[in-house]
């Protein structure tokens, strides 16, 4: 019984560890580091349930029986590759504020932000 | 026990300072989870996994970290409440599971439905020995060309963030640049130029054997990109220009879409349904040899060249940034 469900136990502790790397580190290459991470957690949920005891590859044969099921397949590989389109597109945001900001460290970014606003507000006083 | 490993890869994750043993890290943990879609019989998905999460996504975090920095600051914010957040969640999910079908019963809700008239009548509606393909290329088209849009999306995406004015004039100082840095690596230069025609005729065959075996176009399109990325990384990016050049790169990107669209709008033309391959030849069964044909192209093309597009970019971008600041330099020691 405890076997049965052990996969879809580990699925949640990765997505969760996923989870937790990007709610608590402030560098944006280690968010989208938990971000892929995260992804991977959600494709080992999808090819765990397609599998079938004593199934094989889902390519047909003359003398087997029992296929895994097709379908999460087709739909897991189309996302990592639009997975892995999204997360360079992500990348390339990070590049760019780096050279905005000269970091990646979100608490800095804030502070620079917060710094331009009030420069802003007693601009306006003045 | 490979989950277990992935599981223990991920805490190392987390613990990880330095962003470059982090990268690494998650390039195995690419290669752990394609090893572990092996085991679970989607061999198509592996391949998938083993050349994007293990070599390209690694390839892409190497080259943005050396432009952002190697350390991650210590500070966290709050990582108690981040953690009771995210024991909580994990709590109700693994609640959820708890009234999951057990893994690998056959009687499962999901094999239920659609998988089994895939695997009992693909054969004679389509065809192809390999059922994911014709899922993926021929009962499901429609998706695959949503996401080919996707894919090309993103192209043009990092196109507008990232792309620079290329002025050939500067080339030959980058060049030499570069030169003087590959000389180090002289056996992994003659080892990969060995190896890269090889790739490529993979590609080629994993391309066109998609039918028969693991195997179609978004693999392709990975596995041809990553044979060009290793070449542009050991001989520069300046030479690899000149081997395939930008515009024409994003030429063949757009010529996947559009072959991809128009296989769907010529079977509209010979009266069919979109992507019903059916009618594009007397007989069915070559109807919709001829479509996956195409429309594989179609994604392998735009694939390869979305996924060099990407690379040669974040590459120039920091050659870029590199003369900009040995320029810097160079001033300063001026003044």
């Amino acid at each position: 019984m405890l076997m049965g469900l052990f996969n879809y136990w580990i699925v949640v502790v990765l997505m969760m560890i996923g989870l937790y790397i990007v709610i608590a580190h402030g560098n944006l290459i280690k968010k989208i580091i938990g971000l892929t991470t995260f992804q991977t957690s959600v494709f080992i949920f999808y090819i765990s349930m397609a599998k079938v005891d004593g199934g094989t590859a889902p390519i047909l044969a003359d003398d087997i029986i029992q296929y895994s099921n097709p379908l999460p397949h087709v739909l897991i590989l189309t996302a990592i590759v639009v997975g892995i389109a999204t997360t360079a597109m992500a990348l390339s945001l990070v590049v760019r504020i780096k050279e905005a900001y000269g970091s990646i460290e979100e608490e800095e970014i804030q502070q620079q932000d917060n710094q331009i606003q009030e420069d802003e507000k007693n601009g306006r006083q003045a | 026990m490979l989950l277990i490993f992935l599981v223990v890869v991920a805490i190392a994750i987390i613990r990880m300072k330095n962003l470059f043993a982090v990268v690494m890290l998650t390039g195995i943990y690419g290669l752990l989870s394609a090893s572990f879609l092996v085991v679970m019989d989607a061999v198509d998905v592996a391949f998938t996994e083993a050349a994007v999460g293990a070599g390209i996504s690694t390839l892409l975090m190497l080259v943005v970290i050396s432009m952002t920095g190697h350390r991650e600051r210590t500070t966290r914010h709050k990582p108690l409440l981040a953690l009771l957040v995210v024991t909580i969640t994990g709590g109700l999910l693994i609640y959820g599971t708890l009234d999951m079908p057990y893994f690998g019963s056959a009687d499962a809700p999901i094999h239920n439905h659609v998988a089994s008239r895939y695997i009992n009548d693909s054969m004679q509606e389509i065809g192809v020995p390999n059922i994911v393909t014709s899922v993926l290329a021929s009962y499901r088209a429609f998706d695959t060309f949503g996401e080919v849009v996707v894919i090309f999306t993103a192209g043009i995406g990092v196109l507008a963030l990232l792309s620079i004015a290329h002025r050939p004039e500067d080339g030959d100082k980058t060049g030499s640049f570069n030169d003087s840095l590959n000389e180090q690596h002289l056996i992994v230069r003659i080892v990969s130029k060995i190896l890269i025609p090889f790739i490529l005729l993979f590609a080629l065959y994993v391309q066109f054997h998609g039918d028969y075996g693991p195997g179609g176009g978004f693999q392709a399109g990975v596995i041809f990109a990553s044979a060009i990325i290793l070449y542009s990384m050991l001989f520069g990016l300046n030479i690899a220009r000149k081997v395939i050049n930008q515009p024409f790169i994003q030429f063949i990107s757009a010529i996947g879409v559009l072959l991809y669209g128009s296989v769907g709008l010529a079977s509209i033309l010979s009266g069919g349904n979109f992507f019903d391959y059916n009618v594009l030849s007397n007989d069915h069964i070559t109807g919709q040899h001829l479509g996956i044909l195409l429309i594989e192209l179609g994604v392998g093309c735009t694939v390869a060249s979305v996924m060099i597009i990407i690379f040669f970019n974040f590459a120039g971008r920091r050659e870029m940034q590199q003369k900009n600041e040995r320029e810097h330099n160079k001033n300063q020691e001026l003044s």
